[in-house]
């Protein structure tokens, strides 16, 4: 039952072969046996959960036919959620009980979900591996020595382990996409503002957007259905009506053009990786589609860009975790100064300090020019080449990740981990809807392959990925993950 | 030595909406503390901004009462910095690109001259909470109510040359922002603060000499008085051969002095960066019209009109128009009875001066608009004289009732019968012979006496005109 998608457990649901009490409990018996050791769930929520899935129970016998009514999901601890604790993988938020829903949360809610637990993840969005979490680090569930990617690892690691059928994680330079790939499951992540930022905890404000994590193309429209609409408190999100991304998923890739830019498949791309992904394109050439060379000239900068931008707006969106109102506060500070000093030193972990350390450097009076101003130069020739490419193809494909999953703490050079986003990062620059489906394996890994569309194209690339996984079944690869006993 | 002082004026204005600028939480004045304070306010994890428009419409309205560039495209930006009262670390303002660019204000002086003062810039911002060290024992209390306040700065050129031309450009502006009604201006309650800049040159220099910022001034009187002495003690240390430190200094007003508060040339790096949590104001022309069909009559369009319509001074048209309040009350009392000389006269002179004695504002006046101008009325209809009037004044302070029912109960009316007035004159005529043969002697002086017995005879209820020809008449 756990091993089914969103759409087939709607429909088991409607049929009555089985209820949403009944599937909560399921999902939470697993997480029970499963969790200690993949770590993958910060809190659990059982009895709301289960409070919940009545009440969605109730609704479905008066019937209601949302898509994911009565369906348990999981929420990255990066949402707010009301009465439950918020960490953002944080000591700084260890203690931290949201007054309020994120508008992710609200609508899930109003849509009949059912939250399961908040899931980890690296702290406050900043990382590639989920290492840096305050509550330690998630496993692979292909390889339980292995990183499931970051930052959205705990939602990538529950959905590959079928301990909840949905996620939501947030994506600010490959968060959701990375994990993804490296789980072996779809991660998508919408053009900026098509998703409300309301009650998402902030990271890199012109960067961070939230997306689905679930176990395919067609999930993934289901939960864009939900999730994706103007919101009035977020000032960046965008007044545009919201499509049905259903309804084009069946569409043909006859004549669809499809860009392979020439700087994704060069130096540091693992070989496995690129037949992987080189064999994926074949497919879309069967089923209907013309492979494009393209450029993208100004990729090498993305990563220098991306590592001004993003830690300058963490510096600042961090500014307010200084123990006066809430979170973590030192213990018996002396005077103003030691409260700020020890409170953000004791509750912050080393890559978020490291982050603001950057960031706050990079804003500095004579320095702001050069980097700060630069960067956000560079961001727009970066969305220039997008948009060039655009001109010329629908869609552009290429390796999420250069590699596989990696040893838990094999990266150990903050630079080196930076690297990790080398593909998936321009599109946050650009603000361009993208995502990471399964394509194949490394070495027994799963390998992701990215696709990204242009802006605001997003039941396009939901109609690509779904073509593909219609074409193969990738997809449909379980990891060889077992739960002891009582087990479903 | 001949020195010249050159002062700027940076005010702060709080915009009186009813809410934050990109919260929606109440702004209104004096609750408990942390009571008006949301979780955007409190700057909780997640939380976003949302711009208060009307906050966009009044800075805007000020832009185009001091003929002002306004800015099309206005950007936000954070300015950061670590401070208890600043729940954010940073709070978000405007650097590059404000709402409003130059304009100018015209200044009148108290000789009549008028001159014409720059305005720099002014932009929006978010005022921070208060911090309150009384009542907590070494520690701090944070109240954050008036986090989040929607602030406009204003900025002045340094085109001012003295304290006195200073105040009366803070008090133009006070009048300014109180026509517009965008803020209650109120200096003591700190709806509108003032930090002055103020540096020395000799006279005939074109650089400006090293400025020190003056904070906590909050009164039209100590602007004056902090000023003056900043000019003082800056004098004494260039004539010494010292130099100016480029300071923050306080001033206090108790000792009348300033005090160094922390070196600006080590001032904070704010790191200013533009907000990404707000898209750039964009306004077109349309907006910005229809923001100026809404402005009223302004300070200086109105005295023109006083001076033109009511035939009025330009001296008394300036005094009228000092305060939205007084010109609106002044015009009621015209509208009424229909004489705005007489009406001038008696709010700038009985009406303030009873306003000011008690330190009532004119919403506060026990004698409202239109019983002053049934009184005015009264006497230009003979009722009463003008004398017998600021009898009837002192009474309607503390008695509520209409004029003509005051005038009766006290039975001042006027006496116009002429019948009674000659008997009275009569009285008069017989009781001092030698006056009366005095003056049919020739001494005209005399005359004056004999009214004034008249009048006192009548309790000063006779119509002194009638007297005056009557007793004329009688004495031929």
């Amino acid at each position: 039952m756990a091993a089914r998608t969103i759409a087939e457990l709607a429909l088991a649901l409607r049929d009555g072969e089985t209820s949403s009490v009944e599937l909560t409990q399921h999902y939470l018996n697993r997480i029970n046996q499963a969790n200690t050791g993949l770590n993958a769930y910060i809190t659990v929520c059982e009895e709301q959960a289960l409070t919940q899935a009545k009440l969605a129970d109730q609704r479905l016998a008066d019937g209601d036919s949302s898509p994911v009514c009565g369906i348990p999901l999981a929420h990255k601890d990066i949402f707010c959620t009301q009465g439950i604790t918020t960490t953002c993988g944080s000591r700084m938020l260890a203690n931290f009980v949201a007054p309020y829903n994120a508008t992710v949360v609200e609508k899930f809610n109003a849509a009949g979900a059912v939250t399961l637990g908040k899931t980890n993840m690296d702290e406050f969005a900043m990382g590639s591996s989920n290492e840096t979490s305050f509550f330690g680090p998630v496993k692979n569930p292909w390889d339980m020595e292995r990183v499931p990617g970051g930052s959205s690892g705990g939602s990538a690691a529950a959905v590959a382990a079928d301990l909840c059928v949905m996620a939501t994680g947030t994506d600010t330079g490959g968060s959701i996409r990375q994990p993804a790939a490296f789980c072996g499951i779809t991660g998508f992540k919408p053009s900026y503002g098509r998703i409300s930022r309301w009650g998402m905890i902030a990271f890199a404000s012109s960067l961070d957007q939230a997306g689905p994590i679930c176990k395919s193309a067609e999930d993934a429209a289901i939960m864009m259905n939900v999730m994706a609409g103007l919101d009035r408190k977020d000032s960046t999100s965008v007044d545009l009506a919201v499509p049905d991304y259903t309804a084009d998923l069946e569409k043909s890739l006859d004549g669809l053009r499809i860009g392979v830019p020439r700087q994704h498949f060069a130096e540091g791309l693992n070989a496995e990786v690129e037949t992987a992904v080189r064999e994926g394109l074949k497919e879309f050439e069967k089923l209907g589609a013309t492979l494009v060379d393209i450029d993208l000239p100004n990729n090498h900068l993305s990563v220098s860009a991306y590592y001004v931008v993003a830690p300058a707006e963490a510096s600042a969106n961090l500014s307010r975790y200084d123990g006066v109102r809430y979170g973590y506060r030192c213990d018996n500070p002396v005077d103003l100064e030691d409260m700020y000093k020890r409170t953000r030193s004791e509750g912050f972990g080393d890559e978020v300090k490291r982050r603001i350390l950057v960031g706050t450097y990079a804003l500095s009076a004579g320095f702001y020019d050069a980097y700060y101003r630069k960067a956000q130069q560079i961001r727009r020739l970066i969305k220039q080449d997008f948009l060039d490419a655009f001109d010329q193809v629908d869609v552009i494909v290429g390796p999420t990740s250069p590699h596989a999953a990696f040893a838990l703490g094999a990266k150990s050079d903050p630079v080196a981990m930076y690297l990790e986003d080398i593909y998936t990062i321009a599109v946050n620059l650009a603000g361009l809807p993208g995502v990471s489906i399964p394509a194949g394996f490394s070495n027994g890994l799963p390998v992701g392959m990215h696709l990204v569309a242009g802006d605001f194209d997003e039941a396009r690339l939901l109609n690509v990925a779904h073509q593909f996984q219609r074409a193969t079944d990738w997809h449909l690869q379980r990891p060889d993950f077992k739960i002891e006993e009582g087990s479903a | 030595m001949s020195w010249e002082t050159v002062i700027g004026l940076e005010v702060h204005v709080q915009l009186s909406t009813q809410s934050k600028l990109f919260s929606g939480t109440s702004t209104k004045f004096g609750a408990e503390p942390n009571t008006q304070a949301n979780i955007y306010d409190l700057a909780l994890p997640g939380t976003l901004p949302v711009m208060n428009e009307a906050a966009l419409a009044m800075a805007v309205r000020f832009g185009l009462a001091i003929n002002a560039e306004i800015g099309k495209k206005s950007v936000f930006d954070r300015k950061n910095y670590f401070y208890p009262d600043l729940p954010k670390g940073y709070q978000v303002s405007q650097l590059h690109y404000p709402i409003v660019g130059l304009g100018s204000l015209t200044v009148t002086l108290e000789d009549g001259t008028e001159r014409v003062i720059g305005v720099t810039r002014a932009h929006m911002e978010e005022d921070a909470g208060k911090s309150l060290h009384e009542d907590f024992h070494g520690m701090t209390g944070i109240d954050l109510n008036r986090a989040g306040t929607p602030l406009l700065e204003i900025v002045s050129e340094p085109d001012l040359r003295n304290a006195k031309e200073a105040v009366a450009y803070l008090k133009k502006l006070h009048s300014i922002i109180r026509y517009l009604d965008i803020s209650d201006g109120n200096m003591a309650q700190g709806s509108m603060r003032c930090d002055a800049n103020v540096s020395i040159r000799r006279v005939g220099d074109t650089e400006l000499g090293t400025r020190t910022e003056i904070k906590n001034i909050n009164s039209f009187k100590f602007v004056e008085k902090a000023i003056n002495y900043e000019v003082m003690r800056q004098r004494e240390i260039l004539e010494d051969g010292g130099r100016i430190v480029q300071e923050t200094r306080l001033y206090d007003s108790d000792l009348n002095e300033t005090r160094s508060m922390r070196s600006k040339e080590v001032a904070n790096d704010y790191r200013y960066f533009p907000e990404p949590d707000l898209l750039p104001v964009v306004i077109d022309d349309q907006y910005i019209e229809s923001v100026r069909a809404s402005l009223p009559e302004l300070p200086d369009q109105k005295s023109e009109r006083f001076a033109t319509e009511f035939g009025l001074s330009h001296y008394d048209a300036g005094v009228l128009v000092s305060s939205r309040e007084m010109a609106e009350f002044f015009e009621r009392v015209v509208e009424i009875c229909g004489d705005a000389k007489l009406s001038a006269n008696w709010v700038t002179g009985d009406l303030l001066g009873l306003l000011n004695k008690n330190n009532w504002e004119f919403a506060d006046s026990p004698i409202d608009a239109e019983r002053l101008g049934t009184l005015i009325a009264r006497i230009k209809d003979k009722t009463i004289s003008g004398k017998i009037a600021k009898t009837v004044f002192e009474a309607m302070i503390e008695d509520q009732d209409d004029v003509d029912a005051i005038i009766d109960k006290k039975g001042l009316k006027q006496v116009t019968d002429s019948g009674a007035i000659e008997s009275l004159i009569d009285e008069v005529i017989t009781n001092n012979p030698d006056q009366v043969q005095q003056f049919r002697d020739g001494k005209e002086a005399v005359f004056g006496y004999l009214v004034g017995q008249a009048m006192k005879l009548s309790k000063g209820k006779a119509n002194p005109a009638q007297v005056n020809q009557i007793l004329r008449d009688k004495l031929k």
